[in-house]
């Protein structure tokens, strides 16, 4: 397992006048949950959006350690797992070529064991073959936690990841994410009350706000 | 490299599987050809002007298609998977890859209907004007690829790509004009060396700013 920290330090984020966030910072090196709470439109997505280095930040600094060394932001998608509603996979191959050319793209060794475990455990290896257009949107989510975390990520962004599931689905997704809490981070971006229990330390986003 | 590699197989397949820019780009050969040859009626035009109708095809060719790259992924939400999955040399260079056979496969298209409808065109120094139409894709592909990136988070994506690929294209196609010019002439080599030095640094000047620019351009 690699030594793995992430730290930001006084992060904030405004969009023209408006300020999304404003100085957060903390330091993450255990394995366990971690929450990111707030109403709707608050900034959560934002700020996990910047961690994962799909957004850039207004100010402040963000840093993904490996052996006490930052790394470079090229690299940071393969320390990151990421899973969100409003993530896309390519709906016109089936969930095993998404899950084929996601690996393949990434350029790590391939766990087809774990995607098969994954694909049993969410109810869509009977699928696996379907094209994703065919999936209702519970399924796409499901594929898409797949996706975030079949490549063992040490940090895994789950940014509401019980939208459109049901309540089997939603059991499914705290199973996994009890089991793997346990080697790895992993950030819950979420207003659901059960969810930010799951988290041992939580960053309040309107704790955070500024006029 | 395997790994933009692996992302010009995806593009691939998921083009062999939705027809995202090859209809549109065969359509619009087919159909400007036809315009062309439709208003020239019974006219015999010059070898000349033969030469830079072809290069306007393959202009609009490109315009046509080589933006699907980025603004296709871009349409279907999936630009933040790509994000997320791979780092910004990989899908410049696996983007890069699928443009470069997009661009060469529509061009031996145009090419061929070229010379088999149109009497005047005729090349006089084969090997010459072959050596033009490899750089030409070649530049083609790349600076229509960097664009593609540069316009597909706009909201007029359609309008803004000819438009901006027309100045940063244009040093490219009037070289590309001048030598099937020389190629029809029977010019040699060493007679075009400049224009053809022109059309290397092009490429090398666009290879460059496009592997530095790009980080910048595909993050927000």
């Amino acid at each position: 397992m690699i030594n793995y920290t992430l730290k930001i330090e006084n992060l904030s984020k405004w969009f023209g006048n408006k300020i999304i966030f404003y100085k957060v910072s903390g330091e993450w090196n255990k394995p366990g949950i971690y929450g990111v709470a707030g109403p709707n439109g608050s900034g959560k997505s934002t700020l996990v959006k910047i961690v994962a280095g799909l957004n850039s930040q207004s100010a402040g600094k963000l840093e993904h350690i490996v052996d006490n060394s930052p790394v470079e932001p090229e690299l940071w998608h393969n320390l990151t797992g990421f899973a969100s509603p409003y993530i896309v996979l390519y709906d016109e191959f089936s969930a095993l070529e998404n899950i084929e050319f996601i690996f393949k793209i990434r350029g790590v060794k391939a766990n087809y064991e774990l995607a098969n475990e994954l694909l049993s455990h969410f109810s869509l290896y009977h699928r696996r073959k379907d094209p994703v257009k065919a999936y209702s949107s519970g399924m796409k989510q499901r594929l898409k936690i797949i996706a975030a975390v079949m490549h063992s990520p040490p940090l895994i962004i789950l940014d509401e990841p019980t939208a459109n599931l049901d309540n089997e689905g939603k059991d499914r997704v705290y199973e996994v994410v009890e089991k793997l809490s346990n080697d790895t981070i992993i950030f819950l971006a979420t207003n659901e009350k059960h969810e930010i229990q799951m988290c041992e330390k939580t960053i309040n986003i309107l704790e955070h706000k500024r006029d | 490299m395997e790994k933009a590699f692996w992302l010009f197989k995806k593009d691939i397949a998921s083009e062999l599987r939705t027809r995202y820019a090859i209809n549109a780009q065969v359509m619009f050969i087919v159909v400007t050809i036809s315009v062309i040859l439709f208003s020239i009626g019974n006219e015999k035009i010059t070898n000349y002007l033969a030469g830079g109708l072809f290069w306007v095809v393959v202009f609009f060719t490109a315009m046509s298609g080589l933006s699907r790259a980025f603004v296709s992924e871009e349409e279907r939400g999936t630009s933040f998977t790509l994000q997320l999955i791979a780092s910004p040399s990989t899908v410049l260079g696996g983007k890069l890859l699928f443009n470069l056979i997009l661009v060469f496969s529509m061009n031996l298209i145009i090419a061929f209907l070229y010379s088999a409808l149109f009497e005047t065109f005729v090349i006089k120094n084969l090997p010459l004007f072959i050596t033009a139409f490899i750089l030409g894709n070649t530049g083609t592909g790349i600076a229509a690829t960097l664009i593609a990136a540069i316009i597909a988070k706009a909201n007029t994506k359609g309008t803004l790509y000819p438009v901006l690929s027309f100045p940063i294209l244009l040093p490219l196609f009037l070289t590309l004009v001048e030598v099937t010019k020389q190629s029809m002439d029977g010019s040699t080599f060493s007679d075009v060396s400049p224009e053809l030095a022109v059309l290397v640094c092009y490429i090398g000047i666009m290879s460059v700013a496009g592997f530095m620019l790009f980080d910048f351009i595909w993050k927000d």
